[in-house]
């Protein structure tokens, strides 16, 4: 690496805002360019879902970093810009307009992008998904208090925007497809919680619905499902899930599978010089010993760190254990760990009659995850398990007279 | 601007100017000084952006927020004046603040 080298960053979120730090603090000298397909400079991303929607923030208050500081680190950017392709044999991406820019490290941060709703009327007018800035300015111009708002799809997405929405006046209706809410990321007892949470908030939830058209003239004024019932609705937002943006990566041949495939040091094992961080990114866990990829801030950042390093031809292998939160009325949900397979759970705490509690997930007597309902203490604690591989046997760590102080001495 | 001190857990000294308004974990980030990581971006949710306030500065800071102390609690290197630095607004009166990154977070 010298100063003429470039370091090309393709994506501009959460991912590419760490990278760029990071491979200043690791010693690039080189150019740094990022192409993206946004208007703004990276920011922040989760409270567009929450604190954002409800007006407590402005688009300057959500930028990850100021304009300043990417121009004190040297750092090109070229926004609202498309990448048509990658030509790995000159080393070089293409943009739309035909431009060819040189690489000499290639960094992957294209993220994910929402799922659609392919059905009759999903053009009208007042039917949105959140993801970026944009979608969520559009959303908040439908706002009104005392309207009707219908949310199809019962993850984070959706029951964060309800419980905000909801707070803003509207009512709401949640439509799930499935059995359950938040069925892919949680247990059963939990996902139990969440409905009941948001029926005391005065929303209702209709599991085992599927939407099936929209009604409008313009603007959408009902959801109509397979079951055959009608919801009203004068705002709708959508939140089904994400697909990972693999396409430049799979037309360039690299390995490709529900994301691009990365060793732990973020590296594509196909081409070195091109490192993939973030959403859109699978890389080896070598706590849950298989390939994940996660939807995360923390995973993006924390990848953007080892990708630094391997760009910079020094090592920093990746290994963490996720973690994700929620925020939903006065509910902190943190959960540490993955509990995408487990054989047993316990509770602690009464997750009934309360709102606070912690579920702890095992896997063959090993403790694999825990979801932690305004219990931050429990959060750090389960964090510190999974780093460490530390395993309290499932009585203890149900037992809620034991305090988290005694717990953590169990541990030490 | 506010002046800002951050100090390692060597005693390297780091200055920065920090807008008012901004919070003192945003001024580390945007000054790439490593120590406070601010994981969830000032949500109260991470506890990666630790810090502990300089005796002198305490009062004018304010203690940490239930929520805060929770989180803070967890910590080997908690202490009294201990705060998250995501949940202290950079303000006039806090020019010349002088906080400390415990260990843990490097």
């Amino acid at each position: 690496m010298n100063s003429d080298s470039i370091a090309v960053i393709i994506g501009g979120s959460h991912a590419a805002s760490q990278l760029i730090a990071s491979l200043r603090q690791e010693g690039w000298i080189g150019r740094i360019l990022v192409i993206s397909d946004e208007k703004q400079l990276p920011y922040h991303r989760p409270p567009l879902s929450k604190t954002y929607l409800s007006g407590e923030k402005t688009p300057e208050n959500l930028l990850i970093r100021k304009p300043a500081v990417y121009e004190k680190l040297n750092v090109k950017w070229l926004l609202e810009t498309h990448v048509e392709f990658i030509d790995r044999a000159t080393k070089s991406v293409v943009l739309g307009n035909g431009e060819r820019l040189k690489y000499d490290k290639l960094a992957l941060c294209t993220g994910a992008r929402v799922k659609k709703l392919a059905i009759a009327g999903s053009d009208l007018s007042g039917i949105h998904y959140l993801r970026n800035l944009s979608d969520a300015e559009a959303i908040k111009k439908d706002i009104k208090h005392g309207g009707r708002a219908v949310i199809i799809g019962g993850g984070y997405i959706g029951l964060e925007t309800a419980a905000l929405l909801r707070k803003m006046g509207m009512a709401v209706d949640v439509l799930v497809h499935s059995s359950r809410v938040l069925r892919r990321v949680t247990a059963g007892p939990v996902s139990d919680f969440f409905t009941r949470l948001h029926s005391q908030e005065g929303i209702q939830i209709h599991t085992r619905e599927k939407p099936d058209s929209f009604e409008g003239d313009k603007q959408v004024e009902s959801v109509i499902c397979a079951s055959g019932k009608r919801f009203l609705a004068d705002l709708v937002i959508i939140g089904i899930g994400v697909t990972p943006n693999t396409e430049l990566a799979e037309a360039c041949g690299l390995p490709v599978d529900d994301g691009i495939i990365v060793d732990e040091f973020c590296a594509s094992e196909e081409d070195r010089d091109i490192v993939a961080v973030g959403d859109c990114a699978k890389h080896p866990s070598s706590i849950y010993n298989r390939f994940l990829r996660l939807e995360s801030v923390p995973n993006a950042s924390e990848q953007a760190m080892s990708a630094a390093a391997t760009m910079c031809g020094k090592i920093k292998p990746y290994a963490v254990v996720p973690w994700f939160w929620s925020d939903q009325y006065d509910i902190k949900l943190q959960m540490a760990g993955l509990n995408d397979d487990y054989d047993q759970m316990v509770i602690r705490g009464d997750i009934d009659n309360s709102r606070s509690f912690v579920a702890w997930y095992f896997l063959n007597g090993k403790l694999v995850a825990a979801d932690c309902v305004n219990r931050p203490q429990e959060f750090r604690l389960a964090q510190q398990m999974l780093k460490n591989g530390i395993n309290p046997s499932p009585e203890e760590l149900a037992d809620d007279n034991l305090g988290v102080k005694q717990l953590l001495e169990l541990i030490e | 601007m506010p002046l800002i001190t951050y100090i390692d857990h060597k005693g390297n000294a780091f200055e920065a100017d920090v807008p008012v308004g901004d919070s003192v974990m945003q001024g580390a980030v945007d000054n790439m000084i490593d120590g406070i990581i601010g994981e969830c971006g000032g949500a109260c949710a991470c506890a990666t952006c630790h810090c502990i306030v300089e005796d002198a500065w305490f009062e004018k800071t304010g203690p940490a927020s239930d929520e805060e102390k929770l989180m803070l609690e967890m910590s080997s290197e908690m202490q009294d004046n201990s705060r998250l630095s995501c949940q202290i607004e950079v303000t006039d009166d806090l020019d010349g603040l002088v906080v400390h990154m415990p260990q843990s977070q490097y």
